[in-house]
């Protein structure tokens, strides 16, 4: 599914050049469940923004999917995005004045789905998530880790292949985050490759393979 | 063109920042409001002007005859000095520059107008052709007296607005119809207007040769009014100085004899009065050109925090999977639609206001000295509105684009 060639990646300013992923090979298949650990400025946020097509890299190769992604206009990258990839993070990123289900449509209306219809898929997927009686409330109306369960049911709703989660338990008490991890492991039984960015080593054992970053190469 | 859920998404989104909406409306529509008014009130200024001075802001050099001050050539001082028709000859043959000239004979005695039994009086002026540039007269019916008129000693006659209300009934003809002016009979030709005075529209007009046959025996002139078209200070003098110059030479008095023929020029005043009307024009450009500049950046930087404001957004629906254009095209669909909604209400307010006064002046017959009939020119206002939103949305397109370039992840941090 995921295939990082050699992949490097420095942030150049006028004086300095901070070299912030000196190599990454890595390999990820369809249907795996990754986290991705390393402390704080060991690359593993930009690896993230590389794998979503929110970032680009200065030399190597990135395929998704088996298309090579490297050069492509920003449009090109939000159709991937839109297609591939669900994102979830870890202060939500919900829009505060859309309801769970309108919150939930989002990515739907960039597919061009029509209103009803894509409010119809939102409640589903809210359902999925446990929250279908919560469809018409705000974000600021529900607790961290409803907000975060919204936002898994937003990144599940346009059926991505992927889901990136960047600290998605990191701002949810113990309980409510064993919870989130939950509803991932059961989203990546029904396929979907979900990688994880953690510095919680209790969260990542819940994965089934740990890929610790330090200084910018894999250890 | 037309994307429903995408003005749905925009109505939405509207309707849920109300302050900001309404803060951002308000600006527009206020700003909007503001320059109909400030025209209005310019506009007002300016016709209040035109119908106070506009009889006078004319070009114009007036003579009148009296004695001799000076000894000239052995002649006794205090000789009084009379124009007649050669001297109107004189003026229009003889001296360059002169555009329109007339004289004018004053009728003694009572001026007892009739017609069918009825009787008013009404002031009678005997005048050339050319009169009607000096008092800015503007015909409804009919024609002014011409040339014929005066050639052949016509008794026809022109008459005011009044005058025609006085004896005739609306809706009845009045062109062909004759009245009656100490014992004569006229036949009108015309009828007119006046933007000057009230009085203006009380006075009728009769050809000068036709009263000077009629009430006098001589071809007497009372008064020569002559303008000098657009004439400067120094070649108005000029041209005074060589009429002093020929009526000098012709009735025997010396030149420098300002009493025997006291002339007076008002192109002083004229000029004043340019001066004055450029003034409220400059006022007029300055409030539209001010009120639209401050619009512009007004709405320039509303349009600055409201992107600012919505980075994280932009980021989140770029996450999930917004293209640059789709999100550069709601912001600026949003912009034009909320400014250009919020200007057109300000404008029709402005409107609104301006008529309102118009209408409570005209109802309430206030008539005041600076203020007059305040139009305001619908087109321009419009022209103001959407080059306003035009700026406005473009100055909202550079933050936008801008923010779209933001990198998704830094924009959700914010």
């Amino acid at each position: 599914m995921i295939e990082l060639k050699n992949i490097r990646k420095s942030y150049r300013t006028e004086y300095t050049n901070l070299e912030v992923l000196k190599g990454i090979d890595l390999t990820i298949a369809q249907g795996e469940m990754v986290s991705i650990m390393g402390s704080s400025g060991s690359g593993k946020s930009t690896l993230l923004n590389i794998l979503g097509i929110l970032d680009e890299y200065d030399e190597g190769e990135y395929l998704l999917d088996g298309k090579l992604i490297k050069n492509i206009s920003e449009t090109q990258a939000a159709q991937y995005r839109n297609s591939f990839i669900g994102f979830v993070f870890q202060s939500f990123n919900l829009l505060s004045f859309k309801n769970a289900a309108e919150n939930v449509a989002l990515p739907l209306y960039y597919k061009k789905m029509e209103r009803k219809q894509r409010l119809e898929v939102a409640t589903e997927y809210l359902d999925r998530v446990g929250l279908k009686e919560w469809a018409h409330h705000l974000p600021n109306q529900m607790s961290g880790g409803q907000q975060q369960r919204v936002a898994i049911a937003r990144a599940l709703a346009a059926q991505p292949k992927i889901i990136l989660a960047d600290e998605p338990t990191g701002a949810l008490d113990s309980k409510t985050s064993y919870e989130v991890m939950e509803i991932f492991e059961q989203v990546n039984r029904d396929g979907i490759t979900v990688i994880l960015v953690t510095h919680e080593n209790d969260i990542a054992e819940k994965t089934r393979r740990i890929i610790r970053l330090k200084d910018g190469l894999i250890e | 063109m037309f994307d429903y859920d995408k003005w749905q998404e925009i109505f939405e989104s509207l309707k849920k920042h109300k302050l900001r909406t309404l803060l951002t409306a308000f600006a527009v529509w206020w700003g909007i409001f503001m320059l109909v008014i400030l025209l209005g009130a310019g506009n007002g200024l300016q016709n209040s002007f035109e119908k106070n001075f506009g009889d006078d802001a004319i070009n114009s050099i007036w003579l009148y005859p009296d004695r001799t001050s000076e000894p000239h050539k052995g002649l006794p001082v205090g000789r009084r000095v009379r124009f007649n028709n050669e001297d109107f000859n004189l003026l229009r043959n003889q001296v360059e520059g002169v555009e329109h000239l007339t004289g004018r004979f004053w009728l003694g005695g009572d001026l007892v107008i009739e017609n069918k039994g009825k009787t008013l009086s009404f002031d009678v002026r005997s005048v050339h052709p050319d009169h009607l540039f000096i008092e800015n007269t503007l015909m409804q019916e009919g024609r002014y007296l011409n040339e014929s008129d005066i050639r052949e000693r016509r008794k026809v006659c022109v008459i005011g607005k009044l005058v025609k209300e006085g004896f005739f009934e609306t809706g009845e003809p009045v062109i062909g119809e004759h009245i009656s002016i100490k014992g004569t009979k006229f036949k009108i030709v015309g009828t007119f207007e006046d933007k000057g005075h009230l009085n203006e529209m009380r006075k009728i007009y009769i050809p000068i040769t036709t009263a000077q046959r009629i009430y006098s025996t001589e071809e007497r002139i009372h008064q020569l009014i002559l303008t000098v078209g657009d004439a400067t200070l120094e070649e108005s003098k000029i041209i005074e100085n060589n009429i002093r110059q020929e009526l000098a030479a012709k009735h025997d008095f010396s030149p420098v004899d300002k009493q025997a023929v006291y002339i007076s020029n008002n192109i002083e005043e004229y000029e004043q009065f340019q001066m004055i009307f450029l003034g409220i024009k400059f006022f007029i450009w300055f409030v539209g050109i001010g009120s639209i500049i401050a619009g512009v950046v007004g709405v320039s930087n509303i349009m600055l925090i409201i992107v600012k404001d919505r980075t994280k957004e932009i980021g989140i629906r770029k996450a999930m999977g917004a293209t640059p254009r789709s999100i550069i095209s709601m912001i600026l669909q949003e912009a034009i639609f909320l400014t250009g909604t919020a200007g057109y209400l300000g404008l029709l307010c402005g409107f609104g206001v301006v008529y309102a006064l118009q209408s409570f002046m005209a109802e309430n017959e206030i008539e005041t000295e600076f203020f007059y009939n305040p139009e305001v020119d619908f087109m321009s206002v419009m022209t103001a509105l959407i080059f306003l939103v035009f700026c406005g949305t473009l100055a909202g397109l550079i933050p936008a684009i801008k923010a779209v370039r933001v990198n998704p992840v830094t924009a959700m941090r914010q």
